[in-house]
């Protein structure tokens, strides 16, 4: 009987969660469909914009399916010398620059990582007092000034050869994942700390390696603001600072009208508004699709470089 | 007497093993020499550039040769026109920014944390972490052209809703908004990552036995899921806070024209125009300088009182 009872409760109070669980379903999943929406819907539409017909898309027509769809837009953008000469530039920059990063990075993080390494404490203070005071933009211009490497390749390579924080991340992974009796191991084996590192530690370290070159490697391929300040040669310029030309100072290269079309067709064309913002929208794809198709491969790659990271400073 | 024989022996003994340590692991100092050296050179050597923020500069004499002048470029600073300008828009973006695109992250995470089915929780956060992996120039320049006052899909709305369109880009009252809105649509998934690690480490057993207790949802969240998150609130904030009028250039410099300058004109912009443009060096450096020194005792405060309220701390 006295079963029967609290069976009864049970099922009755189940039933009361039941009914409120409902209710915050409801709005939870309406807030989270309308936030998905949001965040989606300009990619989309730019997305849609570039294929479209420019009059749809400037009257307002296009809302979200392109309308009298065609490449002409993209035809226009890949005729533009600029934006290969950028799209070279920003590949060398970041596969040259993420490997200066990583071969950096990497290793002094191991050595700090290491109990054996006396001082370690001072020299990470050292790193991490960088990260809340610095000279300021006029002091470091002017140091790379005297360092004769303004306007260079280098400077692009090599201005954020270390980033603290990235730092502090690959060391809390060493400490965390690598048993300091492998260190120990090692050592008694006969090996060198160079040769533990390179034949025990690396090996063991890709989770950590893929999170960094993301980091490092979205950095270098989304940067302007250096190549702004130190680079005057239009030849060494990244794809960013020519996407600044097109995009926000609204200044198509004259490379475009040189080759396979006529100046006067090419100029009636860019003077309309319309088509210039339909070459806008083109460029915006054409620079973004890399990073779009890369990044969701290595999504649980960085989900678990932020709980590394995240454990303490 | 012999103590202090003895002291020293012990001294010296731990120096010389000290220095066998140093010695034996040699190969470690090697690993970390290039970052050591990248620092000293990039970051260090700069610091001491500083100083002309006291001097006159003068390009052919250098950082010594140049004259001192004292705090002259300070009460130049305080005394300009734009100074009480910049400093009021640099606070009024970044607090808005921090009061409205704080807590969004956390609530978001603790809104995905309760979708139950795994397919789509994956699906909406890979969808969610898409806009911070556009570059800045883009996010700009989707920015006008989506606001663009004849052609903008953003007015096209307004106007189907029986409204006019809205200069936004023109409007000074707007940027703050234009900003911190569209900054918020970049980076709300990104910054809500470390959210979602610090909930998956929530305990179940916790949460089951909330659940025969009587606890409702929001009752769990509230007594369960958000104090896990209190710790990680607290380091970011006090980061954040450090950073209040360091209102990053990249992206205000992107977004702001002649029309708009009276609100967007922020110290970082101001700094970058005086230095590099007009070449007003040690002008510019004093801007920086007084910049840095806010934010440093900016952060201390935000450590300090966090410390006595709370209990996690930066240091």
């Amino acid at each position: 009987m006295a079963n029967v009872v609290t069976r009864h409760k049970r099922k009755k109070t189940r039933m009361k969660i039941h009914g409120s669980d409902l209710a915050f379903d409801i709005i939870n999943y309406t807030l989270l469909v309308l936030s998905f929406i949001i965040t989606l819907y300009p990619i989309l539409f730019v997305l849609s914009a570039s294929i479209s017909d420019p009059d749809a898309v400037s009257s307002g027509k296009m809302f979200l399916f392109p309308i009298n769809p065609s490449l002409e837009g993209y035809k226009y953008v890949f005729m533009q010398k600029d934006i290969w000469v950028g799209y070279a530039n920003t590949i060398f920059y970041t596969v040259l620059g993420t490997l200066i990063n990583l071969a950096v990075t990497v290793p002094c993080a191991y050595a700090l990582s290491r109990k054996n390494l006396a001082g370690r404490k001072y020299i990470m203070l050292l790193f991490i007092f960088t990260m809340y005071f610095n000279g300021g933009l006029i002091p470091s211009y002017l140091n790379a000034n005297s360092l004769h490497l303004v306007d260079t390749r280098t400077i692009m390579l090599i201005s954020g050869a270390v980033s603290v924080f990235n730092l502090i991340v690959a060391r809390t992974f060493f400490e965390n994942t690598i048993p300091e009796q492998l260190n120990e191991a090692a050592e008694i084996d006969g090996c060198g700390d160079f040769k533990t590192f390179t034949k025990i530690i690396l090996p063991l370290s890709k989770p950590i390696l893929v999170v960094l070159m993301l980091y490092y490697g979205v950095g270098h391929w989304n940067s302007y603001f250096n190549a702004m300040i130190y680079l005057k040669d239009h030849a060494k310029f990244p794809l960013q600072l020519i996407l600044r030309e097109i995009l926000i100072l609204s200044s198509f290269s004259s490379d475009i009208m040189t080759d396979s079309m006529s100046p006067e067709a090419m100029a009636a064309l860019l003077e309309q508004q319309d088509t210039a913002n339909m070459l806008k929208y083109s460029v915006i794809v054409v620079s973004t699709l890399p990073m779009m198709i890369i990044y969701p491969r290595l999504q649980k790659y960085f989900a678990k470089g932020v709980m590394i990271g995240s454990v303490k400073g | 007497m012999e103590k202090a024989i003895n002291n020293r022996m012990l001294k010296k003994n731990k120096n010389k093993k000290l220095k066998k340590r140093i010695i034996k692991h040699w190969q470690l100092y090697v690993m970390i020499l290039p970052a050591v050296i990248y620092l000293i050179i990039f970051k260090y050597k700069p610091m001491y550039g500083v100083i002309i923020a006291f001097k006159d500069f003068d390009m052919r004499a250098g950082i010594m040769g140049s004259t001192w002048v004292g705090f002259d470029n300070f009460s130049r600073l305080f005394s300009s026109y734009w100074f009480p300008i910049i400093l009021k828009n640099t606070l009024t973006i970044s607090l808005l920014s921090l009061v409205i695109g704080f807590p969004i992250p956390i609530i978001l995470a603790l809104m995905v944390n309760e979708i139950k089915n795994e397919k789509m929780k994956h699906t909406f956060q890979t969808v969610s972490y898409a806009p911070h992996f556009i570059s800045i120039i883009v996010v700009c320049g989707m920015v006008t052209l989506f606001l663009n006052p004849s052609t903008g899909i953003i007015n096209k709305f307004l106007n189907l809703l029986g409204m006019e369109s809205v200069f936004f880009m023109q409007n000074s009252g707007m940027f703050k908004w234009v900003y911190v809105l569209s900054g918020i649509w970049q980076n709300v998934g990104w910054g809500a990552i470390i959210y979602f690690a610090a909930l998956s480490g929530v305990d179940k057993s916790l949460i089951e036995s909330a659940e025969i207790d009587g606890a409702n949802r929001l009752q769990k969240i509230k007594y369960i899921n958000f104090p896990v998150l209190i710790p990680t609130m607290t380091i970011l904030f006090i980061l954040r806070c450090g950073q209040l009028l360091g209102v990053g250039y990249e992206k205000v410099y992107l977004l702001q024209n002649a029309t708009n300058i009276s609100a967007s004109e922020v110290i970082s912009t101001y700094v970058y125009k005086m230095g590099l443009i007009n070449s007003d060096f040690s002008f510019s450096t004093a801007v920086g300088l007084f910049n840095s020194i806010i934010n440093a005792i900016i952060l201390i405060l935000a450590n300090r009182i966090s410390r006595k309220v709370g209990k996690s701390s930066l240091w």
